[in-house]
């Protein structure tokens, strides 16, 4: 289409030259933003796409949807319109992320050629000419091309054909080429004879750590992502990516938490090469001791925060930080474990109960409107009789954030019944104007 | 050899066998004479791991053992890793108990089994006052390895049991390595001359201590230090009590 036309088409439409060579460094850029937060192996896909070798650092963002989500959710806060698949294959992710409508795909382990079965020629990233082509002779699927036989397609359009077809199902290795940005800091150890068992693994980690923390120390910085990337003979990589909380140059402590992940590598055949990066260095501040006169604070956790880190994800260690805010459920955020001290704690004028629910509970009651607390209630089919209650307490709804909540009210009562159990329940609503809430009763916490 | 030496030389014996002369048995006492003297050394045994557990619903919401788990902690030094698999604590309540926000991390695993190895993880480094670890099963093994870990470092630990279900709480019977095993269930406040709910006030049941004698007290339950208190009309005496209520309301 001409620039003309569209211009009609379109009134108010910005032309500007088309720039590969700015495309590519912007890629360039992305990979290595991506490889700093997401995963260890990454690699610019031109002209449109990054290829990510997920194994090893899924755990970190708390599972792989987990971590698709964060990722594209992140671009979007920054204007970039992105998908993504994870599939078992390069080639099967490629066409999955492209020609799917969903923003993202998590395809089983061991999917088969199932999955990419459905999608058009396109998918199988082959060159213009010869899906044209292909389309000629009427294929209009991957799955129609899967069952033809393979001989009279390579003599007509070439040997690329079943090349891709492979890389998409799987028959052939399709090494990441993984970029490096020019200032990483990165030690590698090359072997004669591959090596496969744990224990040498693990002294080759030590012997790799002694030497990365040399180079740390050389430029005064400390560690916050360690990247182990092991080349098998076979030409595939195994990663393991470890965070810490705090800037870390401790060649025991790093070696330890490496060597912790040593089940997850697949040696195979043995591995060739093994590269130890940092791929998120911060500077390593020397802090002043306290000494017997000062008194001392807590004892430092950190290295316990990064084990515990690694082993069930970055997310799942946490401090709960308290929030200015009358509605329970918003009254509480997580914060990283490592986070600064605040001192600041939750309002303490009003007993609180030790479990909340995660979602507020309908119970059946009969209680005198307006304030009075229940007579009874029914709660998971037992029904208890009110002894005791205090309240209510009034929360009124946060209109500054949700126009809905303009009005809305929650009168909550603390309630003991017959055998000393202690609930916390509110009714949804003032108890006279209906435009405060339904006017049902909730129950949303249990008393110690 | 006299009776009282031979006895002596026999506990020196024993308690090289189970290996606890390793470090000074410190303690932290509850400061209620009636239940620290029920406990062997006369109070909860540091570097050791304890078992609690709600009685009748709080086997499975288990909200009074946290809040008394809470207040043991709170009366610990240093930080305290709470490991849980639902994430329905309240961490407003346990300020309230004395565990404020900044002392406390939390993790929160998939399984029980990553329970128990964080909080092995948690007992071993040291640094910490006390692990809590909210688990339904507990294994022998798994209690041993708790309580080993404990041993080296001076850590309480603390097995905050909890069921999905009531059939499954018949599993607290079991035995496992645990130093103390108590259960704390709820019971009704103390009646107040206005309405409205008083204090709490629970059954802190002594179901088993190593070297000690099993116990119940009815107890009131924590302040805002984490601290336990006996009913006032215990400690005055029930008739005394009676005497005041007659004659507050004559």
């Amino acid at each position: 289409m001409p620039v003309t036309k569209a211009q009609v088409l379109v009134p108010g439409l910005i032309v500007e030259d088309a720039d590969p060579a700015a495309d590519a460094e912007g890629l360039d850029r992305l990979a290595v933003w991506i490889l700093e937060r997401i995963a260890p192996v990454v690699a610019p896909d031109p002209p449109d796409g990054i290829v990510i070798d997920s194994t090893g650092a899924d755990h970190l963002h708390g599972g792989e949807n987990a971590m698709l989500d964060g990722v594209i959710g992140r671009l979007a806060m920054s204007g970039i319109v992105a998908r993504a698949a994870i599939a078992d294959t390069w080639g099967a992710a490629h066409a999955l992320a492209r020609y799917r409508t969903r923003s993202t795909i998590v395809a089983a382990p061991g999917h088969g050629p199932s999955i990419i079965a459905p999608l058009p020629l396109e998918a199988l990233r082959l060159p213009s000419s010869v899906s044209a082509g292909l389309r000629t002779l009427g294929f209009g699927r991957i799955g129609d091309l899967l069952a033809q036989p393979r001989a009279p397609l390579a003599l007509r359009f070439g040997p690329e054909i079943g090349r891709r077809i492979d890389q998409a199902l799987g028959d052939l290795a399709e090494p990441i080429k993984a970029i490096r940005p020019p200032d990483l800091i990165e030690v590698r150890q090359a072997f004669a004879e591959p090596i496969g068992a744990a224990e040498t693994i693990a002294r080759y980690i030590a012997k790799l750590v002694g030497q990365l923390c040399e180079r740390l120390e050389e430029r005064g910085f400390g560690a916050r992502r360690l990247d182990l990337i092991c080349h098998r003979v076979d030409n595939r990589a195994q990663a393991i990516r470890v965070g810490l909380a705090t800037p870390v140059r401790d060649v025991k402590r790093l070696t330890r938490l490496l060597c912790e992940k040593i089940d997850t590598i697949e040696p195979g055949f043995g591995i060739e090469v093994m590269t130890l990066a940092v791929t998120i260095a911060e500077p390593l501040e020397r802090k002043q001791t306290h000494s017997s006169l000062v008194e001392a604070s807590f004892p430092d956790v950190s290295d316990l925060v990064d084990t515990l880190a690694n082993r069930v994800g970055e997310r799942a260690v946490y401090r709960l930080a308290p929030v200015a805010s009358d509605v329970p459920e918003r009254s509480v955020c997580r914060i990283p474990a490592m986070a600064a001290e605040t001192g600041a704690s939750w309002p303490g004028h009003w007993p609180r109960p030790s479990r909340l629910l995660p979602q507020p509970e309908p119970v059946e009651t009969m209680a005198l409107l307006p304030d009075q607390p229940p007579v009874w209630f029914t709660w998971r089919g037992i029904r208890r009789r009110v002894k005791r209650a205090d309240g209510p307490e009034r929360v009124f709804g946060e209109w500054w954030k949700r126009d809905a909540e303009l009005a809305a009210v929650r009168d909550y009562f603390r309630v003991e019944d017959d055998a000393g159990e202690r609930y916390w329940l509110y009714r949804a609503g003032d108890g006279e104007h209906a435009a405060t809430g339904s006017h049902r009763w909730f129950l949303h916490g249990v008393f110690g | 050899m006299r009776p009282e030496l031979a006895i002596q030389s026999l506990r020196a014996q024993i308690e090289r066998i189970e290996g606890t002369n390793r470090r000074a048995k410190a303690v932290l006492p509850f400061g209620i004479p009636e239940l620290d003297t029920r406990l062997p050394g006369g109070g909860l045994a540091l570097g050791a791991l304890h078992e609690v557990a709600g009685g009748g619903n709080g086997a499975i919401d288990g909200a009074a053992a946290a809040l008394f788990s809470a207040g043991v902690a709170a009366r610990t030094r240093g930080r305290v890793l709470w490991c849980i698999t639902r994430p329905d604590l309240f961490a407003p309540a346990l300020a309230q108990a004395g565990l404020g926000a900044d002392r406390v991390i939390y993790v929160e695993a998939c399984d029980d089994k990553t329970v128990l190895s964080c909080m092995e993880e948690g007992l071993r480094h040291g640094g910490l006052g006390s692990v809590v670890g909210e688990v339904a099963r507990l294994s022998m093994t798994a209690s041993r390895r708790l309580q080993l870990a404990a041993e080296g470092t001076g850590s309480i630990g603390i097995a905050l049991r909890r069921w999905r279900r009531q059939t499954e709480a018949a599993d607290f019977g079991q035995p496992t390595a645990a130093m103390t095993r108590w259960r704390v269930s709820v019971m009704p406040s103390a009646a107040l001359p206005v309405p409205g709910v008083g204090r709490p006030r629970w059954l802190v049941e002594l179901i088993r201590a190593r070297a000690g004698d099993s116990a119940d007290f009815e107890m009131e339950a924590c302040d805002d230090t984490g601290c336990l208190a006996l009913p006032a009309d215990l400690v005055h005496r029930p008739g005394a009590a009676e005497g005041w209520r007659r004659s507050a309301s004559a």
